[in-house]
């Protein structure tokens, strides 16, 4: 594996750097032509608490985190334990640390190659404000082959507003952290063409709203979503938008269906527990048939959870969670690159279908960081059925249509007023609790669904055999990895459009099957139980369900799956 | 070009017919509105009406302009939101007293701090109509028609103008449905203030409230000139009946979002598409 991919922890005290080195040598790398992820993993505390940066560099884009590690540097291990189930490290692994520090058992039991390193010692001698993590940087970067000069630069570029004190002590703790030989030979992974792009799941589901047209965000901060909306403060103000951050959930989603209302492309993000306040008035989204994009950004639930790491346990709760009948759409991104395909495309979906988008994404997907080819953009929509100016009077913005997407008008034009209205109404508007108006409405808001022809897109489909992989959003990479090391012919389906289920191509796409099975990242089942309901399987099929937070391992994977069908 | 035609009141009102009991308050307050808006020479296509679930919530479908009746408790932030993105138009959110001080109590508060230039009605008839009469917010202490509190709620009503200053609004009013001629000159005053204007309406409900048409006798018309001044309305707001109407307390202060305060890049996406690039 390691001539493969390389793979290196870096753990410390929360606040003492070390996600800072870990993008800053990802960067370094990726300038180098290099591809890789870096995964970032906290406690529940800001500071104080533990943090680590989880690298995986790989000759190939790569969107799957390391199932073992080949160096850690532990910068302190008083936090270790906390990572002890993610950290896997065996006797081919290199331990980088202080003297001083007892090892834990853990670490010890593993039979890791042990290799001091008095990083405090170093920092603080080479400068007054000397960092430990920016020395690891440069002991990291002189095994990985980077000039010390790049890596000081990178720096410099990142505490370009800190005082200029800071940034000489980060180029001299480089520095010196390259200039220390250390006795630890690691295989490289082959570096690729230059020109890639670095970014999160998260900037680039922020991005892709943006380039969608969304110009209107409210939101409430919570982890891990906040970082989405903090990059879109800065972007939407560039663009010419408006971001409010509002009081609660109940108002972000509110908000969102105003602008909305308006006329203006809206978004807000959330995580499951903003997800559960907001559900009412996504129903009133879908009644009233205004356009808006939800980005639920998953983490371990439910109630508060396990509200810094990942788990795809929203599923239910976005596919069933608003009460009545009320279809909606819910898509899934399948890695960081594909956040903006489809973050974009749900945008686009849910103007063009004028009612709800929710698209899952997680914990590890917008807070990883990857090396990715320029990312796929999705083709614009063609534009809704247009509609001349009506007289007084005659406009019918619930008008029963062929697609069932009616005449869309918005304040400010002449001549089509109406009342939007989450009370069940007649096409004029008017409430109405006819059973033949509700009959129609509910007939219409749910065929404009599942009339639509949505393409290819729906699900990315990898291989022809026997056994078919299902999966969604963020678990694609460790099961499309899981494939390949299966004796077997595979054929992976993964999910990016998971409400309405397109039954039709699904079931095509299964054809010649013998066996399924369902793999996603949580405890129940989720899309296991959905698909059963949703789908007429002809052939045995089986679930993969794991609960996070450690994110799914191809190789366990793939056992499970040989367990099943046999070598 | 056509000259504009002066429209009268009747012609801001919608074919819809209200659903209101007969000697409900809200018809006044409706044609308080509409009234206001022929006052005002709004132009329809350019005004919304949006709010929340309640009796008052169903008044956006009987006026003739564009509107959004959404779900209870929420109407203040689909108004701020619709304002926010689109500044152009004349925004105004309506509902009662459960609506706004109870389920929708947060966006209350914070909407009279955020300072968004919108006006907001509470027809605020002490009970909750729809629901068949039980207790809100603003119940008297030892209201006992209803089933559900048959004590009376025992509970302190809100002071529903000293909550709107306490949490900074900037411009605050009652009104009596008893007097709709002041009420209209209010809601012209409101809609034309740059800022957050609370009116807050004594809106009888004689349904379930029969005790309300006493509000004839004790209601009075304030005299004095609209305090300009935090410190004295705080003194007025916690010590006052709640039955003087008319403007009480003006104060100008920057709304938001602030005027002008981003520059919009051109190319800016490409930039910050760019940005990602390593």
């Amino acid at each position: 594996m390691s001539t493969r991919s390389l793979s290196i922890a870096i753990t410390g005290a929360g606040g003492a750097g070390v996600i800072s080195c870990g993008e800053l040598l990802l960067r370094a790398w990726a300038r180098a032509g290099g591809r890789g992820l870096l995964r970032k993993a906290y406690g529940p505390q800001i500071r104080g608490g533990e943090s680590a940066a989880l690298l995986k560099l790989t000759p190939d884009e790569c969107y799957t985190a390391a199932s073992r590690y080949d160096v850690v540097v532990a910068l302190d291990w008083d936090n270790f334990s906390r990572f002890e189930d993610e950290i896997v490290l065996d006797a081919d692994s290199w331990v980088l640390c202080e003297e001083a520090h007892e090892l834990p058992a853990a670490v010890v039991a593993a039979g890791a190659r042990i290799v001091h390193v008095p990083f405090a010692e170093l920092a603080s001698a080479c400068h007054p404000e000397g960092r430990v993590n920016m020395l690891a940087l440069g002991v990291l970067g002189r095994l990985l082959g980077l000039p010390a000069a790049n890596l000081a630069a990178l720096a410099g570029e990142k505490l370009g507003r800190k005082p200029g004190a800071y940034r000489e002590a980060a180029t001299v703790c480089i520095e010196h952290g390259a200039a220390r030989d250390i006795d630890c030979q690691l295989p490289l992974p082959a570096l690729g063409s230059r020109g890639a792009w670095y970014l999160s799941g998260n900037q680039a589901a922020g991005l892709a709203a943006l380039e969608a047209g969304i110009r209107f965000v409210a939101a409430y901060p919570i982890t891990p979503a906040s970082d989405v909306l903090e990059w879109m403060a800065g972007g939407l103000e560039r663009v010419g938008g408006q971001l409010v951050q509002a009081e609660d959930e109940l108002a972000a989603i509110n908000m969102t269906i105003g602008a909305a209302f308006g006329g203006v492309p809206a978004f807000t993000a959330t995580s499951g527990p903003g997800l559960a306040l907001m559900t009412e008035s996504i129903g009133l989204a879908v009644a009233s048939e205004t356009p808006v994009t939800i980005l639920n950004v998953m983490r371990g639930g439910p109630s508060t959870g396990i509200p810094t790491k990942s788990e795809q346990s929203d599923l239910n709760i976005a596919l069933f969670g608003l009460h009545g009948d009320a279809p909606h759409l819910v898509l899934a991104p399948l890695d960081i690159a594909d956040c903006v395909f489809t973050t974009g495309w749900a945008v686009q979906l849910a103007q063009h279908l004028q009612t709800a988008a929710i698209v899952l994404s997680d914990q590890f997907l917008g807070q990883s960081t990857a090396i990715v080819s320029e990312p796929r953009r999705c083709t614009p929509l063609a534009a809704s059925p247009a509609q001349g100016p009506q007289d007084a009077g005659a406009y019918l913005r619930y008008r029963l249509t062929g697609t069932g997407i009616s005449p869309l008008a918005t304040p400010g034009e002449a001549n089509q007023r109406f009342t939007a209205d989450g009370l069940e109404h007649n096409e004029k508007g008017t409430p109405s609790s006819r059973q033949s108006d509700h009959q129609r409405q509910l007939a219409k808001r749910q065929h404009k669904l599942t009339g639509f022809d949505f393409g290819d897109d729906w699900a990315r489909v990898e291989g022809d055999g026997p056994v078919a992989l299902v999966c969604f959003g963020s678990s694609s990479a460790a099961v499309a990895e899981a494939a390949g090391l299966l004796a077997v012919g595979t054929r992976v389906i993964s999910l990016r459009l998971l409400a309405p289920l397109p039954v039709a191509a699904f079931s095509a796409a299964l054809k010649g099957c013998s066996q399924v099975f369902v793999v996603e990242q949580n405890h129940s089942g989720q899309l296991f139980h959905y698909l059963r309901g949703q789908l007429d399987f002809r052939q045995p099929v089986h679930s993969y369900a794991l609960a996070g937070p450690a994110p799914l391992v191809p190789e366990h994977i793939a056992q499970a799956i040989t367990k099943v069908i046999g070598s | 070009m056509t000259e504009a035609i002066r429209l009268k009141a009747k012609d801001y009102k919608s074919e819809v017919k209200p659903i209101w009991c007969p000697g409900c308050g809200h018809f006044s307050v409706l044609n308080a509105i509409t009234k206001a808006m022929a006052a005002l020479g709004i132009e329809k296509d350019d005004t919304v009406l949006v709010s929340g679930i309640g009796c008052s919530s169903r008044l956006p479908a009987y006026v003739d302009s564009y509107g959004f009746h959404g779900v209870h408790g929420r109407g203040l932030a689909i108004a701020q939101g619709l304002k926010v993105a689109r500044p152009d138009l004349t925004v105004l959110a309506l509902g009662g007293d459960g609506d706004g001080f109870s389920i929708g109590g947060n966006h209350f508060i914070h909407a009279c701090r955020r300072n968004v230039d919108m006006t907001y009605i509470v027809m605020d008839n002490e009970v909750y109509g729809m629901t068949k009469g039980q207790a809100s917010p603003t119940t008297p202490m030892d209201w006992d028609h209803s089933k559900l509190t048959p004590h009376g709620p025992g509970v302190r009503p809100f002071k529903p103008a000293a909550l709107a200053l306490a949490a900074g609004a900037p411009w605050i009013a009652r009104a009596y449905s008893g007097n709709p001629n002041q009420m209209a000159q209010l809601i012209a005053e409101a809609v034309e203030f740059p800022g957050f204007s609370f009116l807050h309406v004594l809106s009888q409900c004689i349904t379930f409230c029969p005790e309300q048409t006493d509000w004839k006798a004790i209601v009075t018309e304030s005299q004095a000139p609209p305090l300009a001044n935090a410190d004295e309305a705080a003194k007025q707001f916690l010590h006052e009946d709640g039955f003087q109407t008319g403007l009480l307390y003006r104060e100008r202060r920057a709304t938001w979002p602030p005027q002008g305060a981003a520059t919009v890049e051109e190319a800016a996406l490409g930039k910050l598409a760019a940005s990602f690039r390593v």
